[in-house]
């Protein structure tokens, strides 16, 4: 098992290099850094142009640039922006931000579409199966950024009828916040409800909806009515012997999920107006930063990473056939 | 069928089943009613679409300085914008722009997710081995991401380069999935036949392992143009997508949702009508799904999906 969990790593570092170069490379040969400064009124010397041009290696071959910086990224330098400032400055504390904001989406997600599935399975075409299906399509039509504020005007309704304001929709805490720790935890809560939920109901639909047919199949299968014929009441044939084989089929769909979660994340934060990785790869297009984009392909191909490699133990956790190989 | 008909060896199995498994097919869906539903929706959304600009009295790019931030009227049905812009209009073309959109992914890519699935399935070796690897390669790179980085370089030029960059990142596990039926249709008696009577590959596989998948790839295009309109209109939210001054639903309700809370109609109906589109195409998806086969093909793409993202 050692070695079948070695060999996946392996594979998922190549892959990570790989997208990562691939985005960098991407980035470098549409983004124009340089256009921006053409366009200033009036217009810089051409020294001074040519002087920036130099900075951002513009003339390097793309792979040797790439090379240079991945080099540095290995020894803990991330390398600056195109306007000069330090890209690692930034990046801690927008990774906690993005990192925050997923942990708790994709925790309630996978746990609440987990269960909303199975009871689905257990009980089918009772009202709560239907029930859970109706919410499920639903939110999957609806993209995350007519979700995010739908759960806004929610907000406002709310916040309106308490009198007083519950929950925030910008940013993450309120700016020049003072009190005492635990008053400083309130109202981060009260700022993280809408993106997590915004985040968290996607997942929750999504994984509901395989975990409904996953534990149908099992329901079936001769296992489960031969764990009950030997005298294990319903809940505990259903708990050990079902659900932990529904599972398995998850286990790596947890991996593909991440995907959602992410393209999800990026749209959450611009519109609660969170500083994290979402936001600023898209201020990373917009400004035509190579820097920036790469930086953050790096994070989500780690994040990919990580994730299927987690998926892998979880399979091996939960498959015994895998662990012999 | 006519592709074993006219082999006739071997392919007796192949003959009776097929007309009698298509009929079922269409019957079993049309005996969901959410799935009709949905498939009368679509419809109704293409025509409003289309002819609706046709007999309305503005334009989607003419203002009118008569009526800035307007509510809905029966001069103006949906109001107006900042600028004066008539929100039905708009909304009609961002429509016509989203449904065209999704429906050229799905078919694009899952035109090309056949070629690519059955070559590797059918000439096995390297051919296999270096399109898996792409696959797998483009199923690591978050599309969002690329289509965002590339984005600047179709600025002004049509929107038919943003649909063929969709396409290009929605055909993966559609591929893997053709590639793994063409390796057991590969050793049916019928496609060795032709094999052995000297058919080209190309031919064998357009003639006889395509058509065999024809319910899968129905199915798939259908699921791919829900994913693809969301996709649309997301990165069209951001910019990324459908460039101004053409719209998208995604391009409206990103210049609605700031004021969506004191004007809701720059909101409302765009969104609305995109989550009607997104719905109604789910829904017959689901209802094709269900029709073909009741669990198997919604464990298999599961399955299928998930490993391929794994790898």
């Amino acid at each position: 098992m050692a070695r079948f969990l070695v060999r996946r790593l392996l594979n998922y570092v190549a892959l990570c290099l790989i997208a990562t170069f691939l985005a960098f490379g991407l980035a470098s040969l549409t983004f124009n850094p340089l256009a921006a400064y053409a366009e200033r009124t009036p217009p810089p010397p051409p020294a001074a142009i040519a002087a920036k041009r130099a900075e951002l290696r513009l003339d390097d071959p793309i792979p040797a640039r790439f090379v240079g910086w991945i080099g540095d990224v290995a020894l803990g330098d991330f390398g600056t922006t195109t306007t000069g400032t330090p890209i690692g400055e930034q990046l801690f504390s927008r990774i906690g931000v993005s990192l925050r904001l997923f942990a708790l989406g994709t925790v309630i997600g996978v746990v609440v579409g987990v269960l909303v599935g199975v009871t689905g399975a257990v009980r089918q075409y009772r009202f709560t199966d239907y029930a859970s299906t109706v919410f499920s399509f639903v939110i999957l039509s609806i993209p995350v950024f007519v979700l995010a504020q739908l759960l806004k005007f929610g907000g406002l309704q709310l916040n309106a009828a308490a009198g007083t304001t519950i929950l925030y929709f910008q940013g993450e805490v309120t700016p020049s916040f003072r009190g005492s720790a635990g008053a400083e935890l309130l109202d981060r809560l009260q700022h993280l409800v809408l993106p997590t939920l915004a985040i968290a109901l996607q997942q929750i639909a999504y994984y509901s909806r395989y975990q409904r047919s996953a534990m149908l199949d099992v329901l079936g299968s001769d296992f489960l009515r031969t764990a009950q014929a030997k005298g294990l009441t319903r809940p505990r044939a259903l708990f050990k012997h079902g659900l932990r084989t529904a599972l398995i089929p998850m286990a790596t769909l947890f991996a593909f999920g991440f995907g959602l979660l992410l393209t999800g994340g990026v749209f959450t934060e611009r519109i609660f107006g969170w500083f994290g990785m979402g936001d600023w790869l898209v201020y990373g297009i917009q400004r035509q930063d190579t820097t920036i984009v790469a930086t953050v392909t790096l994070f989500v191909a780690v994040l990919v990473l990580l994730s299927g490699w987690l998926s892998d133990v979880l399979y091996a956790a939960l498959d015994p056939r895998i662990r012999i190989r | 069928m006519t592709a074993s008909t006219d082999l006739g060896t071997g392919a007796g199995e192949q003959v009776i089943d097929q007309p009698r498994r298509g009929a079922l097919v269409l019957r079993r869906l049309l005996g969901n009613r959410l799935a009709v539903v949905g498939l009368g929706v679509i419809v109704a959304l293409f025509v409003l679409a289309y002819t609706a600009p046709l007999v309305y009295h503005w334009d989607y790019e003419e203002l009118d300085y008569t009526a800035f931030l307007a509510a809905p009227s029966a001069d103006h049905w949906f109001g107006t914008t900042q600028v004066g812009g008539d929100v039905f209009a708009q909304t009609m073309r961002g429509l016509q722009k989203s449904l065209v959109i999704g429906l050229l992914v799905g078919v694009i890519s899952t035109a090309v997710a056949a070629v690519v699935g059955a070559a590797a399935g059918y000439f096995g070796g390297w051919v296999d081995r270096s399109l898996m690897w792409l696959v797998d390669l483009l199923l690591v790179l978050p599309s969002f991401l690329v289509i965002a980085i590339v984005s600047p370089t179709f600025r002004g030029q049509t929107w038919l380069v943003f649909v063929l960059l969709l396409a290009l990142f929605a055909w993966m596990i559609t591929a893997r999935i053709v590639r793994g039926m063409t390796l057991t249709l590969r050793e049916r008696e019928f496609v060795k036949a032709a094999r052995f009577m000297g058919v080209p590959p190309w031919k064998i596989i357009f003639r006889h392992i395509v058509p065999n998948m024809s319910s899968l790839l129905i199915i798939d295009a259908t699921i791919t143009v829900g994913t693809a309109i969301l996709a649309e209109t997301g990165l069209s939210f951001f910019g990324f997508g459908v460039q101004p001054p053409d719209v998208s639903l995604g391009s409206l309700i990103a210049a609605g949702v700031d004021s969506a809370q004191t004007f809701p109609w720059l909101f409302g109906f765009s969104a609305g009508f995109l989550i009607l589109a997104v719905l109604s195409v789910n829904l017959v998806g689901d209802g094709l799904r269900d029709a073909l086969d009741a669990g198997s093909v919604r464990s298999r793409r599961a399955d299928r999906r998930a490993r391929g993202s794994a790898t």
